[in-house]
């Protein structure tokens, strides 16, 4: 510490005004964001977040649309305003924009956007995964949204459950909704991975997991949710849509199949959903609560621990959407207990809120308003959880109206509040100006009332036994007025929404930009000069609290004139430091890449395969298939392991790092990690269909059915785990400069691959496994897809370091490529490791 | 008859709150029900009350070590309790919400399909009595019902009697109902099954056993013939048109399995599982304006029939008591 007070007081001392014009120009020259046309091929997680908040909102105006529709044909009984088929269509859309195109990326839009701020990052790691993963998500909501108005929407809930969706549904509805929500997902993940990295590893000097803000340790914790979420869907979408497209029976009780199993599936990914677009939302709360107390927050640790809590038990729940559907009642016991249990870390968390506004001297202001409005209509949808968790209770009142109030008292109570006090909030930073204070507090008034007014009387319509989903109600059920308030406070609320909306977008040019630092705020985000200059922190500040606006003596002054880290561009590049991930030790000066076309067209290829693939045109979705792989490739050989033009570099205040790391001290090692453990939580949710089909059947594999035998299966692992061996000799023969060896043993490897997968497939193919017979023979065939393809995967990453081997790219100190694979590796022999245990091994024993 | 064509379909079909309760399951739930709504009120003016003293009234100023007791106080020990309690409470109902198969109970199988119930009895010289959208039970005594669906997946729910039990393809689902007092209550299919999921709803007769003996055994007699001309013409043009194919009516020639059983269709409280009161009008909108009465429904439209045709075959139908 006393080191650094010299240092910072030996920084004062040097000249002012000029070096900081000079650092200013540099800096603003490395990040400057493109001018016209070229704007869209920003990759800055100031634009690039900026338009995936934006977009993400429309999409919820888009679904809040939708629910008007609904309202209007509820309103009175017997209506018909819409027909059934449309508002089938129209509750399905609902549902699923505002979960997959609301929920989940307004949050990761948001953090993009404001994360970088609030570590005193310039940028997140990966620039361009953020992009590519914003053009994803554009033109997948677009794909999915776009159906309604051609009449083919899907229609099956946003559970989609089977057998509805896989034999009843004729169309496109169930393919759209699983190909366009798919390919969010993935760019959802993407997100995700990006996050967790940048929480770890790109926070500034001297900040100690333990000084992190509360935002980041949700950030980890709702993207390390994603991660393990997500990808038990995706492999559930994967059953479906070849159950759909080639008619492989998993859910088809009269081929073996069981449609409870998309439901395990289907939960075990939506019930932690709920809380990944629920804690995000708290996040905001812990955020600007201690703004408004005044003070650092009460529990810091407490409220640390119960997010990561709540995100645990989260996984433990799923079973409580699934009450009724005959299980025995000690397991209903067990998740019932499960369901209730995860009330607590909730109840700490507000009490931590509570009490740090007893604690401060609280000012009232719009963004508090929010939250307080935020807490009334929250605590509310919170109590009747732990009905709903309550088995006798929740067989009354699942798939009624009263959980329509229930889940919108949750959501908009705990999520959309708060999003709306955040934006009041945060305004200024985006766009310096201010919301104003009138217009938010009749908005809020509006919307409150309205909200209550609209989900209230949906407690007693349920209780009145109105089911879930009906496009109608006959007359004299009780249900008349009830329904008609419902109405007219979903209007109520609109008209609220709308005064918000227009406070936003009204013409701000005369209005006078908002002071620096608004409200007070001890976190580093509001350090930003206002309006914001791109390249976001003016230099990466030395962090030693929580709260260093408050705590740090000196601290603006310092940042402004740029006294801290990296304050400067000399090379007039784009850079941040990466710091290690616990103590927060600067190790690596990371340069990140700016603008460009090709994440756009990237993104473009990967959705024209998912949108043709949609409409069976599968020749043409390959051809986009190929093209975004090429562009892919292109991507990594341009754009990333970039070689430096010297070895280190003097961040200031006496610390040099190097510009170049690979392994364990690498964000890309730390990504590909990262996106390896969500990719083998998707394969386990494949190895659990297989045992899932074990406990339901007397028999499995079923008597008679002809395994893929032992012969072929073993024949595969062992060449593929000599693929593996090879790729760990190449690394170890290029980081000794045997640049020949290295290819030579890449070159074998990828031979082996080629075999082992081969090999693979040959075991069900000999014996004559159709796996359009039984469930058996489609499990055990999808585990080989889905290992035959991390096998290719595994090939073209061989071939890619042997052509960068080649090409002088990848050498004993330039090694990241091969570290990454030889990593990928790793994963790849536990794959084909269960796989064979799986489909080889486990026929011996049952 | 007179007295129907008064009655709205709500009426017919009968009470339908989860909080009047006329099952023992649900008469236990409403206790548990009650309790709930009690202390989440009460919990929600303390919480709120507190929110509101911290951010508006008296802000500030108090002390940090009493608040972290408040914190654990409030936030962790005491939710543990009450939800400790209450979940004990909710456990302990478990065995009287969904008991066990009693001794001596009725046995009734219970198919969902898109979008109908077809109903069976099992009579005691082995063979079955079909009923459809319509079902009576013996008040005070059990009743185990065995739930399937050929189809998608359905849920089985009588509001007053019990919670939902889901009818699952592939799977034999139990519900057992002890109904405790006499009434009409309303049945829907709470689980999202298609395009008319809406118009998925039966009656539940809650009999004195003497008339639930009687409902039995008029619900297991063959067809009466047709009463007048009008009826017979309208039973001519039920075989004409093939109806018997998709449509059994016991006594006659149609046997088919396809559709709901017919054989009593105008004892019945409604049509179309609760679409429609049952009227002779209410047939001819049925039988000519099928999908627009609901929507992708199996059975396909016969509104070209002549108008005479149509009339001849409502009367025939409606006279099927």
């Amino acid at each position: 510490m006393n080191a650094r007070a010299k240092l910072l007081d030996w920084a004062r001392t040097r000249p002012g005004e000029s070096v900081k014009a000079a650092q200013e120009r540099r800096l603003s020259k490395a990040w400057e964001t493109p001018k016209g046309w070229r704007y869209w091929s920003a990759v800055n997680n100031t634009e690039v977040g900026l338009w995936y908040t934006i977009c993400a909102f429309v999409f919820f105006l888009f679904a809040g649309v939708l629910a008007l529709i609904m309202r209007a044909q509820l309103a009175v009984p017997d209506n018909d305003l819409v027909t059934a088929d449309q508002y089938n269509q129209i509750f399905t859309l609902h549902g699923s924009v505002m979960m997959f195109l609301f929920g989940v990326p307004s949050f990761e839009a948001f953090s993009i956007l404001v994360l970088p701020q609030m570590l005193g990052a310039r940028d997140l790691p990966f620039p361009r995964l953020s992009a590519f993963g914003f053009w994803c998500f554009l033109i997948g909501g677009v794909f999915v949204c776009g159906s309604l108005f051609f009449g083919i929407a899907p229609k099956g809930g946003w559970f989609m459950y089977p057998p509805l969706t896989t034999e009843y549904q004729d169309g496109y509805g169930a393919d759209i909704w699983l190909l366009g929500l798919s390919f969010i997902e993935i760019a959802s993940i993407a997100a995700a991975v990006e996050l967790i990295v940048g929480a770890l590893k790109t926070r500034p000097p001297g900040m100690r997991i333990n000084l992190m803000p509360l935002y980041a340790w949700y950030v980890l914790v709702v993207a390390g949710m994603i991660l393990f979420a997500f990808p038990p869907l995706i492999a559930g979408d994967l059953l479906f849509e070849m159950q759909r497209a080639f008619d492989w029976p998993f859910f088809d009780p009269d081929r073996g199949g069981d449609p409870l199993l998309w439901q395990h599936l289907f939960w075990i990914f939506g019930h932690p959903e709920v809380y990944i677009i629920f804690l995000p939302a708290i996040a905001l709360v812990a955020t600007m609560i201690p703004t408004f107390a005044g003070r650092p927050l009460v529990g810091y640790s407490w409220v640390v621990l119960a997010a990561v809590g709540t995100g645990f038990i989260s996984f433990g729940l799923w079973v409580h959407h699934m009450y009724a559907t005959g299980l025995p009642n000690v397991s209903l016991g067990f998740f019932s207990a499960a369901s209730v249990s995860v009330a607590i870390p909730t109840g700490v968390q507000i009490f931590c809120f509570i009490a740090t506004m007893l604690v401060g001297r609280a000012t009232t202001n719009v963004p508090l308003l929010y939250v307080s409005g935020a807490f009334a209509v929250f605590v509310l949808g919170g109590l009747t959880g732990v009905m709903v968790a309550l088995v006798p209770f929740d067989l009354q009142v699942h798939d009624t109206y009263f959980i329509v109030a229930h889940l919108h008292y949750v959501l908009v109570g705990g999520v959309v509040f708060p999003i709306l006090g955040a934006i009041h909030y945060f305004f200024p930073l985006v766009n310096g100006k201010s919301l104003s204070p009138r217009l938010g507090t009749i908005a809020f008034w509006l919307a409150f009332v309205g909200f209550n007014l609209a989900f209230w009387p949906m407690h007693i319509s349920g209780l009145r036994g109105m089911p879930r989903r009906v496009f109608t109600y006959e007359a004299g059920m009780g249900l008349e007025l009830l329904n008609m308030i419902s109405t007219i406070g979903a209007f109520t609320l609109a008209a609220g929404l709308a005064v918000f909306l227009w406070d936003v977008v009204r013409p701000k040019s005369r209005q006078p930009l908002s002071p620096r630092n608004p409200w007070n705020a001890g976190t580093i985000e509001w350090a930003a000069k206002i309006p914001p200059e791109p390249w976001g922190a003016r230099t990466i500040p030395a962090v030693s609290s929580r709260y260093p606006l408050w705590d740090q003596e000196n601290f603006l002054d310092d940042y402004d004139h740029g006294r801290f880290y990296l304050p400067d561009a000399e090379e007039v590049k784009r850079e941040t430091i990466i710091t290690t991930v616990i103590d927060a030790v600067p190790i690596q000066c990371l340069r990140v890449p700016g603008p460009t076309w090709l994440t756009l067209i990237a993104a473009a290829g990967a959705g024209g395969l998912f949108v043709l693939a949609t409409f069976k045109l599968y020749v043409l979705a390959l051809l986009c298939g190929a093209i975004g792989f090429a562009t892919i490739l292109i991507w990594l050989w341009t754009g990333t392991a970039l070689e430096p033009e010297k070895e280190e570099k003097d961040i200031g205040l006496g610390v040099t790092v190097p510009l170049y790391a690979s392994g364990p001290a690498s964000v890309g090692w730390w990504a590909m990690f990262i996106t390896m453990i969500g990719d083998a939580t998707a394969f386990a949710g494949l190895v659990f269909g297989y045992y899932f089909f074990w406990t339901v059947h007397p028999q499995f594999p079923p008597a008679g059915a002809d395994g893929p035998g032992t012969f072929w299966p073993l024949v595969s692992l062992g060449l593929l785990a000599l693929a593996w061996a090879a790729t760990l000799a190449a690394r170890g023969l290029i980081r000794r400069e045997h640049r020949g060896g290295g290819i030579a043993a890449l070159a074998l490897g990828a031979l082996s691959t080629i075999a082992g997968v081969a090999a693979l497939a040959a075991g069900p193919w000999l014996t004559g496994m159709d796996p359009t017979v039984h469930a058996y023979e489609a499990t055990v065939w999808v585990l080989v897809l889905w290992t035959g393809i991390h096998g290719a995967i595994g090939l073209v990453m061989q071939l890619y370091c042997i052509a960068r081997a080649a090409a002088g790219r990848l050498t004993a100190r330039r090694d990241i490529d091969i570290a990454n694979v030889a990593l990928y590796w790793h994963f790849m022999l536990a794959t084909i490791a269960v796989t064979v245990a799986t489909i080889a091994g486990f026929p011996l024993l049952s | 008859m007179a007295s129907q064509t008064e009655d709205s379909i709500a009426t017919l079909l009968g009470e339908t709150s989860v909080l009047v309760p006329a099952g023992r399951s649900a008469e236990r739930i409403a206790d548990l029900s009650w309790w709930l709504f009690g202390s989440a009120t009460l919990i929600w003016f303390v919480v709120l009350g507190l929110s509101v003293y911290a951010a508006y009234v008296r802000p500030g100023a108090h002390d940090v070590a009493r608040v972290r007791l408040m914190i654990v106080g409030g936030g962790a020990v005491l939710p543990t309790i009450l939800l400790g309690g209450v979940l004990a409470y909710s456990l302990w109902l478990m065995p009287q919400v969904k008991p066990p198969i009693p001794e001596g109970a009725v046995e009734i199988e219970v198919e969902g399909l898109r979008w109908w119930w077809r109903v069976r009895y099992a009579s005691e010289e082995g063979g079955a009595t079909e009923v459809a959208n319509e079902l009576a039970l013996p008040v005070g005594r059990p009743a185990v019902l065995r739930l399937t669906s050929p189809d998608v997946i359905h849920s089985f729910w009588v509001p007053a009697l019990a919670g939902k039990t889901d009818m699952i393809p592939g799977r034999e689902t139990i519900i057992v109902l002890e109904p405790t007092r006499t009434g009409v209550f309303r049945g829907a299919c709470a689980e999202y099954c298609g395009t008319s999921h809406a118009l998925m709803n039966f009656a539940v007769l809650v009999l004195e056993p003497d008339a639930y003996e009687g409902w039995l055994a008029r619900q297991g007699a063959p067809a009466q013939e047709p009463e007048g001309p009008l009826e017979a013409r309208g039973a001519a043009v039920f075989r004409e048109y093939g109806c018997g194919a998709c449509h059994a009516i016991r006594g006659t020639q149609a046997n088919g399995v396809v559709g709901p059983d017919l054989t009593h269709v105008g004892s019945r409280r409604t049509l179309g599982a609760g679409a429609l009161p049952n009227t002779p009008e209410d047939y001819v909108d049925w039988i000519a304006r099928t999908h627009e009465v609901k929507p992708d429904a199996n059975m396909p439209p016969f509104g070209m029939l002549p108008d005479d045709d149509l009339a001849a075959l409502a009367a025939y139908l409606d006279g099927l008591t």
